[in-house]
């Protein structure tokens, strides 16, 4: 198994208070009957006040299961978590679950992936925004009508006089999910989780609702962490990038870093499947090659080794631990970080060796030249 | 509209896979025997003793005639207590209980399996041709079953077991198969529908069988096991019908022996004694609790197979 | 939703149809005459004198004629004199049916009291100690006929501790106090297994309620559990349980019918009961005929109560 140091997050050196989560050394196990499944294992970053952070991965990276973690919503009796998830200071994983609830809704919420699902069908939309907000702020019944009002009024939701008497199947998927935002949004959280909030829209759609999360958090001086398998949902929205694999991070610095001087090639690969909407429909999607593994099956070493284009020798070795580029606060785990000689040398060598993996990158670098056009996609629209 | 609902266990697996010789099967069976919940096997081990003793009530050396009444020939006593002879010591007419248990478990596993086999056939048939079918035939046979559920049961039960002038054990069975078959149809006709619209019914027809054929070789075979589960259900709700009947006087005729019938009679010492209420009813609730619980279980090993699929 | 109540009517008016018509004919088949209850056997002796009650109460007429006038009269609500004590069918039945109909709504008040907390609690500790115990206990009350039900609560609570009278019945007009010492143990009786049944079907669905996201977005709001089970998790998981409700008053008149016998009580059921020893058939095809319409009267309300509960099917309709 891995035994790697724990790495603590250095982006910055903080003033304490301008610290707002710090997350060390989190893991998460799910005790099936087939074995221990380590969906999250050892994350550790830090986040200011007032910033955005993304986390990208592909679907079973253990997004989700990070950020619910550090919320301490995992269900089930199965589900371990260890290490600290430092909120304002205090260590949510050891708070007791009234604690916890104080928090959830007023100082941290959480908007879900699917619109459709996280309302509940059977509870009027009024309420459904401000319910929260009267319990833990005993606003009456008519005060929260009116929040509701201006809440909805600000996620732009037509007509929310008549709307707010309704049940969520008469709203379509993307106001359904304005009405998921206004109710996170009610007790002006400090800290907000998205995860995947797009991924169920349509693609006009997700603009809108992206545009709408960055005003918020621009205008409420929210703290927002963005989870999305999208590279291009990050690029030009948040300030800092963490990309997670296989339950890890393996590359974290600011967003403008992660395109500007991409370091792992998993982000490197991410970046050549990014759906591309300013350029023809046409333009060549290079999904990675393989899968991701399964949680329970892990391969020695580099986790990412078997689908990698520059895996060599040591990669199926030794698991790499996360290692400045620069000193930016940029860091990514790799033995081979994409831009290094290193790095190319590897390339060619698995090239000659003809490595599947490798053939299909270098036959899409020269079919599409992908790899150039995305590097200056953060300045477009950034807010 | 719920009983395949309810059920959980409307399994239209188009059969095994083929290769599965009775010896693996066998095998298979005694691992899932053991892998049974200590209060399912002792359910279990409880229904096999009862089906046994029912079975060779005759045969089983030492057991009492059940409608010996010894106080009338002086060489027994009324309401004694459990004793050598007298296992469970006697009623209040001087009859051994044990014997009346052994017997009654007779009429009441003779009434519910006679109930069940009659549901079953008719559920599958009826079933599988109406969810088969659909149109006209469907929509008659429906209507149908809805007014035979819409009927008391129970009234009309009492009223043909009342006014029929001799009440056997088969009459009895008889006049309950009518209240019985349209709840099994239902079940039936709700797996019949699922198995039509798959994949291999399709192919069937698209090859040309005839329908009779697929009624035959697709959908029967599969809406059997549905329906058999339901029947397994319905064992326990038949086993209380024929205990009610009896109690209020309207199973079998008073000599035979009947659990509910037991429970009537001893009602009026009940302050005087109670043992004589207590066998049959503790009997009776343990084999209605044993086929629910032995369901209960069946049901959890089925969903946690279809979702391991 | 005026279409579903039109169809729903017109469903009721031939079921009504059909079963009347099939206990008049069940009621003519079998053995069994009428005139037994007319004139005690040993007056049967004058032939004129009995052909002349027969021509009386239209023994003589054929099945269907005599349907036909039964049916007619049934419409303007006439449902016929008892066979035996002359009375009209409707005033017994307007008698007995508040009794009856009070051990049912006591004994389905009883176990939606019971059983919605329990089987919302069920859910919510799904698989831990407090749901094995209530499964458990769910297991055994389902196992409970209600005749065996109702004699250990006579044994313990009339017998024993003398709380409540083993038999007999006190109207509310005695007063609500006496009224409700006798309703106790027959609703009780029903109540038990009903219960059991209430649970589990709530449990069952409480806990395919309780893994949805919305449920998880409720708890990520800091609502307390309790908030969490009953405003957000219970509504969308009645639907079941609604059905299941309905459905079982056709056990539960069954239920009555055996309970007013083990307690003496002079409700329908017990008239049914005696009318079928005495071939009252008048009275028997009345109250049969009334305890359909109940049943499917009450499987439409249902239908109507989904409405109320689940909005998005309130729209599709
Ligand atoms: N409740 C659970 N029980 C067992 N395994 C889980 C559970 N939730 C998530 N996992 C596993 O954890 C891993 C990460 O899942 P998740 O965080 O949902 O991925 P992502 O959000 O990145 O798509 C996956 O392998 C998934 O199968
Ligand atoms: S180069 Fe090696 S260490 Fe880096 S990602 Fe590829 S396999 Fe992992
Ligand atoms: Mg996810």
């Amino acid at each position: 198994m891995t035994t790697e140091g724990t790495v603590v997050a250095t982006l910055d050196v903080p003033a304490p208070e301008s610290e707002i989560l710090r997350v060390e050394d989190l893991r998460t196990s799910f005790f099936l009957p087939i074995g221990e499944l380590e969906a999250v294992r050892g994350v550790s970053f830090l986040l200011q006040r007032g910033r955005s952070l993304g986390i990208v991965g592909e679907s079973g990276s253990g997004k989700t299961v990070l950020a619910r973690s550090i919320m301490r919503l995992n269900v089930g009796a199965n589900v371990k978590t260890t290490g600290r998830a430092l909120f304002e200071g205090r260590d949510l994983l050891s708070l007791d679950s009234r604690e916890m609830r104080k928090l959830w809704g007023s100082k941290i919420a959480m908007i879900f992936q699917d619109p459709m699902t996280s309302l509940n069908p059977m509870v009027k939309i009024g309420r459904q925004v401000t319910e929260h907000l009267r319990k833990h702020r005993g606003v009456g019944r008519q005060a929260a009508k009116q929040t509701a009002l201006e809440l909805l009024n600000e996620v732009r939701i037509p007509e929310a006089e008549s709307r707010i008497g309704r049940f969520p199947h008469e709203l379509s998927g993307g106001m359904r999910q304005r009405v998921s935002i206004a109710s996170a949004l009610a007790c002006e959280p400090s800290l907000l989780f998205a995860d995947e909030p797009t991924t169920a829209l349509d693609v006009t759609v997700q603009h809108q609702i992206l545009n709408l999360l960055s005003r918020e958090q621009d205008q409420r001086n929210m703290t927002l962490v963005m989870v999305t398998h999208d590279l291009g949902v990050v690029a030009g929205r948040t300030d800092d990038t963490l990309v997670m694999y296989a339950g890890k991070v393996v590359e974290k610095a600011s967003t403008i870093e992660i395109f500007g001087r991409t370091s792992h090639p998993y982000t490197e690969a991410l970046m050549r499947s990014i759906p591309r909407t300013t350029q023809a429909s046409h333009t060549p999607l290079v999904a990675i090659t393989g899968r991701p593994p399964v949680a329970t099956h892990l391969p020695k070493g580099c986790a990412f080794s078997l689908r990698c284009p520059y895996a060599q020798l040591k990669c199926h070795e030794e698991d790499p631990p996360l290692t400045p580029i620069g000193n930016s606060g940029h860091e990514a785990a790799c033995w081979f970080p994409v831009g290094t000689d290193a790095n190319q040398e590897a390339f060619e060598r698995n090239l000659s060796d003809r490595l599947p993996q490798t053939l299909v990158v270098a036959d899409s670098l020269i079919a599409g030249k992908i790899g150039q056009t995305v590097g200056d996609s953060p300045e477009e629209g950034s807010a | 509209m719920s009983e395949s609902a309810d059920l959980g266990v409307v399994g239209n697996q188009p059969t095994d896979d083929g290769g599965s010789e009775s010896a693996g099967r066998a095998t298979r069976f005694v691992g899932v025997l053991k892998r049974m919940p200590w209060l399912t096997k002792f359910c279990f081990t409880w229904l096999i003793l009862l089906v046994s003793a029912a079975t060779f009530a005759d045969v089983i050396p030492g057991l009492h005639d059940p409608d010996y009444q010894g106080f009338i020939f002086g060489d027994g006593k009324t309401n004694d207590g459990p004793s050598a002879s007298h296992w469970l010591g006697t009623d209040n007419v001087s009859r051994d209980i044990l014997a009346r248990l052994i017997y009654g478990a007779r009429v009441s596993l003779i009434f519910a399996f006679s109930g069940v086999a009659v549901g079953v056939t008719v559920g599958c048939i009826l079933g599988s041709i109406s969810g088969f079918l659909r149109g006209f035939v469907d929509t008659s046979i429906m209507a149908f079953v809805d007014v035979m559920l819409s009927f008391p049961a129970l009234v009309g039960l009492l009223f043909v077991t009342t006014l029929l002038e001799a009440r056997g054990l088969f009459v009895l069975c008889a006049v309950t198969a009518i209240f019985i078959w349209p709840r099994f149809t239902r079940v039936g006709r709700a797996t019949a529908i699922t198995v039509s619209g798959q994949d291999f019914v399709s192919a069937a027809k698209a090859i040309g069988t005839s329908r009779r054929r697929i009624l035959l070789r697709e959908i029967l075979p599969n809406v059997f096991p549905a329906v058999l589960a339901f029947g397994l259900v319905s064992m326990a709700i038949l086993i209380i019908l024929e205990s009610t009947l009896s109690f209020l006087g309207l199973g079998v005729e008073i000599p035979t022996a009947s659990w509910g019938g037991m429970i009537a009679q001893s009602r009026q010492d009940l302050l005087i004694n109670v043992w004589p209420a207590i066998w049959p009813s503790v009997t009776l609730l343990m084999t209605v609790y044993s086929f629910n619980n032995l369901v209960d279980w069946l049901r959890a090993q089925t969903a946690v197979r279809s979702a391991a699929v | 939703m005026p279409k579903m109540i039109a169809s729903r009517l017109l469903r009721l008016v031939l079921t009504l149809l059909t079963v009347s018509f099939a206990t008049f004919v069940m009621v003519n088949v079998l053995p069994g005459d009428a005139i037994n209850a007319l004139i005690p056997i040993d007056a049967q002796q004058d032939q004129e004198f009995v052909e002349q009650v027969r021509e009386e109460w239209g023994l003589n007429d054929p099945m269907l004629v005599r349907y036909g006038r039964w049916l007619g009269n049934a419409v303007t609500g006439d449902l016929g004199d008892s066979i035996v004590t002359g009375q009209p069918v409707t005033a017994e039945i307007t008698h007995r049916l508040p009794i009856t109909l009070e051990i049912m709504f006591v004994a389905v008040g009883l176990s939606l009291l019971l059983a919605v907390p329990v089987g919302v609690f069920s859910a919510y500790r799904e698989g831990k100690r407090p749901d094995r115990v209530i499964s458990g206990f769910a297991q055994l009350g389902l196992s409970m006929p209600v005749f065996v039900t109702g004699l250990i609560l006579i044994y313990i609570f009339a017998l024993k501790l003398n709380w409540f009278p083993a038999t007999g019945w006190n109207r509310p007009s005695n007063g609500i106090g006496p009224n409700l010492k006798t309703v106790a143990l027959p609703a009780m009786s029903l109540a038990i297994t009903e219960a059991a049944v209430y649970t589990r079907v709530l449990r069952s669905d409480m806990i395919s309620t309780l893994k949805e996201n919305y449920i998880l977005s409720a708890r990520a709001k800091g609502l307390t559990d309790r908030f969490v089970l009953f405003r957000h998790g219970l509504r969308p998981s009645l639907l079941t349980l609604v059905t299941v409700v309905g459905l079982s008053v056709g056990t539960l008149i069954g239920g009555t019918l055996v309970v007013e016998f083990l307690f003496a009580i002079p409700g329908i059921g017990r008239r049914i009961f005696s009318a079928i020893y005495q071939r009252d058939f008048m009275m028997v095809q009345g109250i049969t005929v009334l305890i359909t319409a109940f049943y499917v009267i009450v499987n439409t309300v249902v239908d109507v109560a989904y409405m109320v509960i689940d909005p998005r099917i309130r729209r599709t309709n």
